[in-house]
């Protein structure tokens, strides 16, 4: 069996990996890891401030691989194969693998190692950043690239004022041209940052208590700053190679052949570390591509690396910024409109036949189409081009051009995938092939490529409508429709059926507020709703009374219990904090909610998809740690919200503190409790594929937060589809949760109040449906077994007792059947 | 445990009443209890009625008859509300799984009352 060691564990190991067990690798693996956490996603590093977890960014270890932590090695043995790490642990290796990544380079001026200064790399930076922003007010960047930019946001984003310094006369000089550049700056400026260009640095002065102060300029100028984040470039951590005899670049990097194999044949070196075909790589995409090639390789392939391509498209600040292809050429053609900070430049031949590459500043619109023409001839005329993606020309790109550049997929493989898998959706492509999988850029390409390759995306939600349920809302709403005789009459055909009555049922009650057993109404619901409880295997039912917070009384507590005791009812406490009583007949549901509807219960709407609990920790009224009132929230949110008819169920929950102990972030929206307020997080779940939500809006009034909670529930009623819950239905908004955060907080389409007078209408017309069922004797007459002996139970529902409690016993068909 | 389940002898082509036809909501189920026998009745959108046993034969409960009433290509259905497999109100046929069906009966109003016959 091989023993596969793998010396760093980040993005680039954690690909490695990946990819050999998806090629079924039958050996060990072994990783040693310098950081104390297991690889994260360092893409995606500056979400880590603004809300993200660690474990978020934490990308999934496979089954069976040794990862051993905080494990420096300092040594490599080749002779004897193997590794040892600076707690003296040794391990053998057959094959070894180098992934040890780069570390940021710090130029050697004076007081770059003061106390304040820092660099931007991994969680545990950032968490130095984050503690030494606390009582700072000015920060300072020293570089202003790709990664110093980003971390320039995270100062900002952590209240500082915020400077660049960058050598070079203008910012991302490896991404953009001078006037690029200049676009760039003004952005950033308009955002309140200071931005130094063509400035080096002389020294960083410190205070009296020792810590960083200043910084100040060659020309004498100074900067304050507590803060200071070297973002100068990195350097590729070779030293173990360079230690064990393995060549070495001239200005570093382990040399690799082509196959990513350093001079020892045992051993590989991938990533940031490596020196393949003269290049070091930085970005992600090249990397996973050198893991890939390697895994191959040690799986026998024949993989090669032949240099990647070096395109880029990203959002920094809130300003898009993309370049692809050669930065230079024989002609350009430049558009520029600094009023409304807007620059592209695309480069192509002598002939003017053939693209060599572009820029894009403060709109990458073209970048998807045009990325993958790079060395083919323009479609179009450049100016036509320099305004494609933006709704001006429509690009068809080749079967071999590369689509998604981070995981090298083609469009060819795409079209193929689509077709064979018969895939219909993005999700799909993404499953299949990996696409749009790592920074989501390509993720509007591949919508197009479905929609080209003739798959008819059907938005019809069955055959009875061809609309969406976003659609059909639309229509309800606008046209002022109140049945679905209506509704499928004018436009739809057939009767409906399971899928669309009970989704035009959700529709109506949304819009129109009523009871949902009212006239035909009724017809629509599905057997839970029109029975307001929830069918169990054995055709009983479960009912579950609201308990608004999980707050309730031990008069209340003991009801429960009478009735439960009194129907011979199975009870469990459900994961809502909740008591769920099973095993009634349809004919007891009415016997028993009058029971609980005396005794001041109400409707739960377990049944329904619908509002279900806001959970709630204890708060701050008991916990010594919390510091608001989660369960006063929690039960007011419950309260405002009940009955609330949604495209899926919607659950909720409040947390008193940071320590989160209602789970708010697994909700559909989560509410935490900050020092100042309340922290926002919506799209999360449980389930089948669980999600955690996303930080919304931080540090709110408890007056904002329901607003925003107001506009948010009522968008997603109108937009989502048919049993989408809202993880997938902000998955699937274009542009998502910054779009999602433009509707509703910055209010982009003006629909706000509209929103909200939406849910106040809901609120002021909310009754309790059981008690208003068991107070019509019309609804009422549905709760029977059988119509033709109304005293009859059903014969076929039997118990057996497990652990004190009934147990539905199935009847064996045999004995059914007589 | 003892199940009593067992039924009557079955007497032939006997109509047996079993509700007011005003009993029924329109596309929707009920069940009716006829010599042991749970069989589900549906009255259809434009009056029609139709009764099939009430099993689900997918999950083994007698639920049929709470299903969603609606069409499939134009064929009357209802929908188990157990797992959605839907059930030609016509022929009994599972529309999911043709291997599959329910026994039918026949249904007929006499003077604004529901019969079945169970023969």
């Amino acid at each position: 069996m091989t023993r596969l060691v793998v010396v760093g564990h980040g993005p680039t190991a954690y690909r490695l990996i990946e990819t050999l067990y998806a090629k079924g690798f039958g050996g060990s693996v072994t990783v040693l890891g310098e950081e104390p956490r297991p690889a994260y996603d360092r893409v995606a590093l500056t979400s880590y401030l603004s809300g993200k977890s660690a474990e978020d960014l934490t990308y999934p270890v496979p089954e069976g691989v040794v990862l051993r932590l905080g494990a420096k090695v300092t040594g490599i043995d080749r002779e004897a194969r193997t590794v040892t790490a600076a707690d003296g642990h040794t391990e053998p290796y057959d094959v070894l693998v180098l992934a040890t990544g780069s570390s940021p380079f710090v130029p050697p001026v004076p007081g770059k190692d003061l106390p304040g200064c820092f660099v931007y790399r991994t969680i545990d930076d950032l968490d130095a950043i984050a503690a030494a922003a606390e009582g700072a007010s000015s920060g300072v960047v020293i570089g202003g690239g790709l990664l110093g930019l980003e971390a320039a946001d995270a100062l900002r984003g952590l209240g500082l004022v915020t400077h660049v310094v960058e050598m070079s006369p203008w910012l991302m000089p490896r991404q953009v041209d001078e006037g690029g550049g200049s676009i760039l700056k003004n952005h950033i400026e308009a955002l309140g940052l200071a931005v130094h260009t063509g400035a080096g640095v002389k020294s960083i002065e410190p205070g009296e208590d020792g810590r960083v102060a200043r910084l100040v300029k060659p020309d004498g100028a100074e900067i304050e700053a507590q803060v200071v984040v070297f973002s100068a470039g990195v350097r590729p951590r070779d030293e173990l190679a360079r230690a064990s005899g393995l060549p070495v670049g001239e200005r570093g990097g382990i040399v690799v052949d082509e196959g990513m194999r350093t001079a020892d044949p045992a051993i590989y070196a991938v990533g940031e570390c490596a020196l393949a075909g003269g290049m070091v790589y930085g970005l992600v995409g090249p990397c996973f591509t050198q893991a890939e090639v390697a895994a191959d390789r040690i799986m026998g392939g024949d993989a090669v690396f032949t240099g990647a391509d070096m395109s880029t498209k990203l959002k920094l600040l809130g300003v898009e910024v993309a370049s692809f292809g050669a930065l230079d050429g024989a002609l350009d053609v430049t558009f520029m409109d600094p009023v409304g900070g807007v620059y592209k430049k695309l480069f192509v031949s002598d002939d003017a036949r053939t693209l060599l590459g572009g820029i894009c500043v403060g709109d990458a619109g073209p970048y998807n189409s045009l990325r993958p023409l790079v060395g083919r001839e323009l479609p179009a005329s450049p100016t036509e081009l320099l305004f494609a993606g933006t709704g001006g020309v429509d690009v068809d790109l080749p079967d071999d051009a590369q689509v998604c550049s981070c995981n090298n997929v083609t469009k060819g493989q795409i079209c193929e995938a689509i077709a064979s898998e018969g895939l219909t959706d993005v999700a799909g492509i993404k499953k299949c092939t990996r696409a749009g999988t790592t920074c989501g850029s390509c993720v509007p390409m591949l919508k197009q490529i479905l929609v080209k390759s003739g798959v008819e995306v059907s938005k019809a939600m069955c055959e009875h409508f061809a609309y969406s349920r976003a659609e059909l809302f639309d229509i309800v709403r606008v046209r002022g429709i109140g049945t679905f005789s209506q509704l499928i009459a004018e436009h739809g055909t057939g009767r409906g059926c399971d899928v669309c009555k009970p989704a035009v049922a959700s529709i109506l009650a949304s819009l129109n507020g009523g009871h949902i057993l009212d006239g035909e109404q009724a017809a629509l619901q599905d057997t839970n709703d029109h029975f307001l409880a929830n069918i169990q295997k054995n055709g009983t039912y479960s009912v579950v009374p609201r308990v608004p917070g999980g707050e309730i009384t031990p008069e209340k507590l003991i009801v429960i219990g009478e009735v439960a005791r009194d129907f011979g009812l199975y009870t469990k406490i459900t994961g809502g904090q909740r008591i769920d009583l099973f095993g009634a007949r349809v004919e007891q549901l009415p016997q028993i909610w009058k029971r609980l509807v005396d005794a001041g219960f109400e409707s739960g709407h377990a049944y329904g998809k619908a509002l279900r609990t806001v959970k709630s920790c204890v708060g701050s009224t008991w916990c010594r740690y919390g510091v608001q009132d989660s369960v006063g929230l929690a039960i007011a949110l419950e309260l405002r919200y009940r009955g609330l008819r949604s495209p899926h169920k919607l659950k909720s929950a409040v947390s008193g503190c940071a320590r989160e102990c209602a789970e708010a972030r697994s909700k559909d929206f989560g509410i935490i409790a900050t020092e100042q307020g309340w922290n926002l997080y919506v799209g999360g779940n449980g389930g089948f594929k669980p999600r955690h939500a996303e930080l919304l809006a931080a540090d709110l009034s408890t007056d904002d937060l329901i607003k925003i909670i107001d506009r948010f529930l009522m968008f997603y009623i109108r937009t989502a589809d048919r049993l989408q819950r809202t993880a997938a239905w902000i998955e699937n908004l274009e542009g998502g949760l910054d779009y999602l955060r433009q509707v509703i907080i910055d209010d982009s389409l003006g629909i706000c109040a509209e929103l909200e007078a939406q849910m106040e209408r809901h609120v002021a017309g909310y009754f309790d449906e059981w008690r208003a069922t068991i107070e019509d004797p019309e609804k009422l007459r549905r709760f029977v077994s059988f119509v033709n002996a109304p005293g009859t139970p059903d014969p076929s529902i039997a118990f057996e007792t497990e652990r004190d409690q009934i147990k539905p016993v199935l009847i064996p068909l045999e004995v059914a059947r007589s | 445990m003892s199940v009593e389940l067992q039924a009557s002898p079955v007497s032939t082509d006997r109509w047996h009443p079993v509700c007011a036809y005003s009993d029924l909501i329109p596309e929707r189920g009920a069940c009716v209890l006829v010599e042991g026998r749970q069989i589900a009745v549906f009255r259809g959108f434009d009056g029609a009625l139709y009764a099939l046993g009430n099993r689900d034969p997918f999950s083994g409960a007698y639920v049929l008859s709470r299903g969603i009433v609606g069409t499939r290509a134009g064929e009357p259905m209802v929908a188990s509300p157990m797992h959605k497999q839907a059930f030609s109100l016509l022929t009994g046929e599972c529309l999911d799984d043709p291997s599959v069906s329910v026994p039918t009966y026949r249904i007929r109003v006499t003077d604004g009352v529901v019969e079945v016959s169970i023969a």
